[in-house]
């Protein structure tokens, strides 16, 4: 085997190893229930995207290519991840603040404290629905905060729905592989099928942060798709979209703090002020 | 050289009022400073128009280009724009004055509303596929905490709601985006250009049909998410309803066409490269069930900002229903409906903010008498709902007209008969609520009265007379359309 032959080969390989870790990143988004471990395969997930722009940089010794990567490993190894970090913390140490003033110990992290306590505000009458949620909102204990409770499809279909996914992924991106079929643009399926794991978790997810980390799956399987089938949007798109995406996730950060404020906690499922009738 | 200055002007104008607004504060000079913004805006889409009815695009700086049809979009953003800001002058200022506001939120809505009319230029001036994606999430992101304004749990809500909605929504649009480029670059092209406009249409035909057919369809339902269109349109009522009445009127008259121009701008490539019955089967879906949305929630609603919102969507639908014609005369038809629709909904909005800040109620029911209560206000209201209904003088009579003319020439006589079935349910919704509102005697609620509810009005006047105006005459605008409808409609 010559040089450029071991050099193509090495490539290819180390291409599919990239986009491996990355489909697996988003496979273990559905698995795992801390919200902590969520951003920390988030940050894994930004390092694969980064490492296949930077792959692709040095495949096509493209300057450009390779701004790009530095830009995608700052902003979503490192920035956002820490951003979503920073929305968990706070909203941890306001609980603990809340149990602190209403006079009950922080409990302790048993298992049965953290299983999900059946919680009906609606056979409650209007007068005390505040009341009852706040007891409860104390009763809960600080770890179950920064878990996804109750996800609306458990996690062993998660992660069937994550296989179906993947197939229809395969299936949907066929037109964009035979455009130019190549060993990378075959591996651009993978980018397609981050997408729609991210579309099933923010259909799926109660918490707001992990609605966030949804949207962020589906903008990493959108640029994946990119860099996979065409070397990335041009760079000026591609720093407008990055500007976008930041300005976008600090905005929801913000709205997390106030709907931890205003609901006293990010389950999606006390947002029910506006309906029609 | 002078001429391609006039690209600029919508794009400084508004941030110079904004850079202006967050240095000084809200005070009567910024506020002011905020409504000529748009009005220069305005000025700037005439000049453009003079020059591009011809058939000429200026372009700027090699990002920016105009031609008839973002002429036209510039004059509604404008036109709208200087309703909305005009009404804002006396809405912050009447909040401020009750305490219901403070200074530094009264700053951040200033600087936001001109970060928001800015992009919306930006969004329609774009010479490019990827960076009218960029405007038009930033639009996303400098309304999110206008819509959260006020900070309680619905408003909180609905910002939540309205972001995580339109930017994944929009994602998909990005994702058409990247097929588009994927296309384009097999077809040819490089870089940057390989999205724009002008590379685009000459190559339509040389781009990848399956890729764009993935392409189209991942567009018409991202921008279409934007755009209002059922069954994308969950955060809409909600957003609508919750955000001040001048961003509401921004949002409703403007946002969602600005969207919905994105959306024709991609008609004409992907038609190219398809033919025109994937679109138009895409779009007549999305036209139905829109109506058909609307027409059922009009029923029963109990809210009026509630209703206004839904009756967008019965707009935004009905232009898509013309958008699916697809012909000279539908498209023309189209664009004079979304400025008819802008203006109209611009007065309704800024109206029902004032009539919320008189009784401090959105329920319909609790709105009573309001004709004899304070009549100015009341007879704006009316005569906004009159338009929106569709009945001359007002333009959106022609252009709903022409709308169901042009489709029946089509051979979709059975979606007009569909679709103006919808079109009566909702009428009667309308006319139903709004006598509620309107007639009987006084309310049984004690009005907190303000100084003088008759402030105010001249916006909203204006905005009746210009939407008037529009369906008697069309004068200068007459070549404009005809050349904007050129572009985008298949001979």
């Amino acid at each position: 085997m010559n040089q450029t032959a071991l050099h193509q080969t090495l490539f290819v390989q180390s291409l599919d190893l990239a986009c491996g870790v990355f489909l697996l990143t988003a496979v273990g988004v559905l698995w795992r229930r801390e919200l902590s471990a969520l951003v920390r395969l988030l940050a894994v997930q930004g390092a694969a995207l980064a490492a296949i722009a930077g792959l692709l940089a040095v495949h096509e010794s493209s300057t450009e290519l390779a701004v790009v990567a530095a830009v995608v490993a700052g902003l979503k190894a490192v920035a956002l991840p820490r951003l979503l970090r920073r929305a968990l913390d706070r909203s941890a140490s306001e609980s603990v603040l809340r149990n602190h003033l209403s006079g009950s110990p922080a409990p302790a992290s048993t298992p049965a404290a953290l299983e999900d306590k059946p919680r009906r505000y609606e056979a409650c009458p209007p007068p005390c629905r505040r009341d009852d949620r706040l007891a409860d909102r104390t009763a809960v204990p600080q770890q179950a905060l920064r878990r996804e409770t109750r996800p609306l499809v458990n996690v062993a279909a998660s992660l069937l729905a994550a296989a179906a996914l993947t197939l229809l992924a395969y299936a949907a991106a066929r037109p964009l592989v035979a455009l130019a079929p190549s060993p990378v643009t075959r591996a651009a399926p993978v980018g397609l099928a981050v997408v729609l794991i991210g579309f099933f978790l923010l259909a799926t997810r109660r918490r707001a942060v992990s609605q966030i980390v949804g949207v962020l799956l589906v903008d990493n399987g959108i640029a994946a798709v990119a860099f996979l089938t065409t070397a990335g949007v041009p760079l000026i798109v591609e720093l407008g979209v990055s500007l976008d995406l930041l300005l976008a996730v600090l905005v929801m950060q913000v709205l997390t703090t106030r709907l931890q404020a205003v609901f006293g906690g990010t389950d999606l499922d006390e947002l029910r002020e506006l309906r029609d009738s | 050289m002078m001429t391609s200055l006039l690209l600029y002007v919508p794009l400084a104008a508004p941030a110079l009022a904004a850079l202006a607004t967050a240095v000084a504060g809200w005070r009567r000079a910024t506020a002011w400073a905020g409504v000529t913004a748009p009005a220069l805006l305005l000025t700037a889409a005439v000049g453009t128009a003079a020059v591009t009815t011809s058939g000429r695009a200026l372009t700027a700086g090699g990002l920016l280009r105009a031609d008839a049809l973002t002429a036209f979009m510039l004059l509604v953003i404008g036109a709208v724009a200087v309703v909305a800001t005009w009404a804002g002058v006396h809405h912050v200022g009447e909040e401020l004055a009750a305490g219901r506001t403070t200074a530094a939120a009264a700053r951040r809505y200033g600087v936001l509303v001109q970060a928001f009319v800015a992009t919306m230029a930006l969004a329609v001036l774009a010479d490019n596929l990827g960076l009218l994606w960029v405007a038009l999430e930033a639009t996303t992101i400098v309304t999110a905490f206008l819509v959260g304004h006020r900070r309680d749990r619905a408003s909180v809500e609905a910002a939540w709601k309205y972001v995580v909605l339109c930017s994944g929504g929009i994602a998909v649009a990005f994702l058409g985006t990247v097929c588009v480029y994927a296309a384009a670059r097999h077809a040819g092209g490089h870089g940057t250009a390989a999205l724009d406009w002008t590379f685009l249409i000459q190559h339509a035909h040389q781009l990848d049909p399956a890729v764009m057919r993935l392409a189209a369809g991942l567009i018409v339902v991202g921008f279409g998410t934007k755009a209002g269109l059922a069954p994308m349109h969950a955060w809409l009522p909600d957003a609508h309803s919750q955000a001040p009445a001048p961003v509401s009127a921004l949002m409703s008259g403007v946002l969602l066409s600005v969207a919905f121009y994105a959306i024709l701008r991609c008609k004409v490539i992907a038609d190219a490269a398809l033919g025109a019955g994937y679109t138009r089967a895409l779009l007549l879906a999305a036209a139905l069930a829109s109506l058909a949305i609307a027409a059922l929630l009009l029923i029963s609603q109990r809210d009026y900002k509630r209703m206004l919102a839904y009756s967008s969507i019965e707009h935004m639908g009905l232009v898509a229903l013309g958008a699916a014609t697809g012909s000279r005369l539908a498209i023309a038809a189209v664009l004079l409906h979304i400025l008819g629709h802008g203006l109209g909904k611009a007065v309704l909005f800024c109206g029902a903010g004032r009539i919320l800040s008189v009784t401090r109620t959105s329920r319909i029911a609790a709105v009573r008498g309001l004709l004899t209560e304070h009549p100015a206000l009341a007879a704006a209201f009316g005569l906004g709902l009159v338009a929106l209904l569709g009945l001359p003088p007002f333009s959106l009579f022609a252009s709903e007209l022409g709308i169901a003319r042009a489709a029946t020439a089509a051979g979709l006589g059975w979606a007009v008969a569909a679709a103006f079935g919808f079109v009566l349910v909702i009428f009667a919704a309308l006319a139903r609520h709004g006598a509620t509102m309107l007639l009987g005697g006084p309310a049984a609620h004690t009005a907190a009265t303000v100084a003088d509810p008759a402030r105010g009005i001249a916006p909203l006047a204006v905005g009746l007379l210009a939407c008037a105006a529009l369906g008697l005459v069309l004068g200068p605008l007459q070549p404009l359309l005809h050349a904007a409808a050129t572009l985008v409609g298949a001979p």
